[in-house]
């Protein structure tokens, strides 16, 4: 950028000599689009953050002050923190949510390593199709199987159980897995498995000890989508769970009903369910681009 | 040689196979036996708090359906959120990426504050909308509007839908940014520099060299934003919970009442069936999309 900038900046001196008046024009121009275009860009960004910001804030306050106008001068009180973790729930609802979110994850991958290796390094004429269908499982409206799920989870007792819960998430998640470990194993030079096999590694070797650790940083984002779809999932948690196996989401929906009463604390107890999805989100953001559009953005 | 190749190929053949049939076969699973199950329950009369009425119905419970006016104020809503939703997000994300992507001190940050929403679950968002910023009484909105002077307004009775609208908006406007700020990342320079100098405008630039150079992602993020968007769930869940009377049920709403709270299983399937085909008319589009960009 700095060169790029010299560079017109000397162009307009090699003009200067022609037309004086409007090299100042033109860097009086440059400067103040340049301060508008900050002050514009961090408006926006700071008003579509405010909720986010404001929520963090509000966690901080008595439960007094966060219904007062608003204000953001206070003193701050961990109080609604200490609230929230005192009422042990939160913690089973947290952990329903590390446990569905990590185990969903990690099945998901599972089933989708070999079934990406196999379509990046052994495509066959059906490799394509059979990418598309897994595309277009996606496509199926979760409310449109609701009451199916719904009643075999009830005959079969997994209604409200962290198992049927990480079974849907896994299945549920599972088409984009395998697209992202798809796009970032075709990246991969065929020549590096193709020594590896020259050398005489079987399958199972050329996996474990080539394909994983090279591709190591794509799978750890497709991994972390994949948990960042788990943890936000709110319909199947709200409609399959109700107080054993309940996540965050549907804990955070349970303070609809009482309110007014307990912002602050709904406000901690969100910033906690929120937290680390944020960062994760925040560390992934351009690979994830590649999971949610199958590979159509880049 | 060639032996040895023929032999090769085989073995991929069987290896494809085994590789990938765990994930192929419980997706299988996972989409036909529900699917089928749908389709089934549609044509049945199945009502839990009726047992005694059993059998096969034809199309009656369609008959129904189409018949109940709820179905056509769902259908309603379903449409004009999606449509409000896609315009605000697609037009919104499309200047916020041009915007974003010029230089200017912090845009990393202001990039990464832009975008966080998307990372927020649908639950918390609803209701920090709900409570901290709509609220009549002690909402910042409001509170806003009387230090301008003005009455402050009850988002949820009095403008129910739009709320809706404002709150998923909010969510997936950082996604259309996300996804046309890597597109827009794509853009030539040279061919933008080119256009400087011809004398072309910011104004012509963007609308005959960006606009054209998004236009495969923007239709990406709309095709995908309206598959979620045509079954949005949580945020009228936790909200309005449909209301005030129908005035925010959508079809994903409307077969969770008849589903789960009225045990209607034969009228929800046969809703399921309709949201399952109009996502379809969607997905089509989607996937033939995708199928091209595969090729290429």
């Amino acid at each position: 950028m700095s060169t790029a900038k010299t560079k017109t900046l000397a162009a307009t001196d090699g003009q200067a000599s022609v037309a004086q008046p409007s090299r100042t024009t033109w860097l009086t121009s440059a400067r103040t689009r340049r301060l508008g275009l900050t002050a514009l860009g961090w408006t926006i960004a700071c008003l579509i953050f405010f909720p986010i910001f404001w929520m963090v804030l509000t966690g901080f306050k008595t439960e007094s002050a966060a219904i007062a106008d608003p204000s953001l001068i206070f003193s701050p009180t961990l109080e609604s923190y200490i609230a929230v973790q005192a009422r042990a729930d939160y913690f089973k609802f947290a952990l329903n949510s590390v446990v569905v979110a990590l185990g969903s994850t990690l099945a998901a991958l599972a089933l989708a390593i070999p079934s990406a290796y196999s379509m990046a390094f052994l495509p066959t004429r059906r490799t394509k199709g059979t990418l598309l269908w897994m595309l277009s499982t996606k496509m199926l409206p979760p409310v449109g199987v609701l009451v199916p799920i719904y009643l075999l989870f009830r005959d079969v007792g997994l209604l409200d159980t962290r198992t049927g819960l990480t079974i849907v998430y896994t299945l549920m998640n599972l088409p984009i897995v395998v697209w992202m470990l798809y796009t970032f194993f075709k990246d991969l030079p065929k020549d590096i498995l193709e020594a590896g096999r020259m050398d005489g590694a079987s399958t199972l070797q050329e996996v474990c000890f080539l394909l994983l650790p090279l591709t190591l940083p794509g799978i750890a984002s497709t991994g972390l989508l994949s948990v960042i779809l788990s943890w936000n999932e709110a319909f199947w948690s709200l409609n399959l769970t109700s107080s054993k196996a309940a996540p965050l989401t549907a804990y955070i929906a349970s303070f609809s009903s009482p309110e007014g009463l307990f912002w602050a604390k709904l406000s901690a107890a969100s910033t906690m369910a929120i937290a680390p999805i944020l960062v994760f989100g925040w560390l992934t953001q351009k690979q994830m681009v590649r999971g949610l559009t199958f590979g159509a953005v880049k | 040689m060639t032996k040895t190749r023929a032999a090769g190929r085989t073995v991929g053949g069987l290896r494809t196979l085994s590789l990938q049939a765990p994930a192929v076969t419980l997706l299988l699973l996972w989409m036909i036996v529900p699917l089928a199950m749908t389709v089934w329950f549609s044509l049945q009369r199945y009502n839990l708090l009726m047992p005694e009425m059993t059998g096969f119905a034809g199309l009656e419970n369609y008959r129904y359906l189409f018949t109940d006016p709820a179905l056509w104020t769902a259908m309603g809503n379903t449409l004009l959120l999606v449509g409000s939703v896609l315009a605000i997000t697609v037009v919104g994300g499309t200047l916020l990426a041009v915007l974003f992507q010029q230089e200017f001190p912090g845009r990393g940050v202001a990039r990464v504050l832009a975008i966080s929403p998307f990372f927020v679950m649908p639950t918390v968002s609803a209701l920090v909308w709900k409570n901290m910023m709509m609220h009549p009484a002690n909402g910042v909105l409001s509170w806003l509007a009387e230090s301008f002077g003005l009455p402050a307004v009850d988002w949820f009775s009095s403008l129910p839908l739009t709320s809706i609208v404002i709150i998923v908006s909010w969510q997936w406007l950082p996604f259309a940014l996300l996804i046309l700020l890597t597109a827009i990342q794509s853009l030539d320079d040279d061919q933008v520099e080119a256009a400087r100098m011809d004398g072309a405008g910011p104004v012509a630039i963007f609308f005959f060299i960006t606009l054209p150079h998004l236009k495969r992602a923007i239709s990406v993020v709309i095709m995908i934003e309206m598959i979620f968007l045509l079954t949005i769930f949580a945020e009228i869940f936790v909200t309005t919970s449909g209301g005030p009377g129908l005035a925010t049920t959508n079809l994903a709403y409307l077969i969770y009442i008849q589903a789960l709270l009225d045990f209607d299983v034969g009228m929800a399937s046969a809703g399921g069936v309709v949201a399952i085909i109009l996502a379809n008319i969607v997905a089509i589009f989607l996937v033939r999309m995708v199928a091209k960009n595969l090729e290429s």
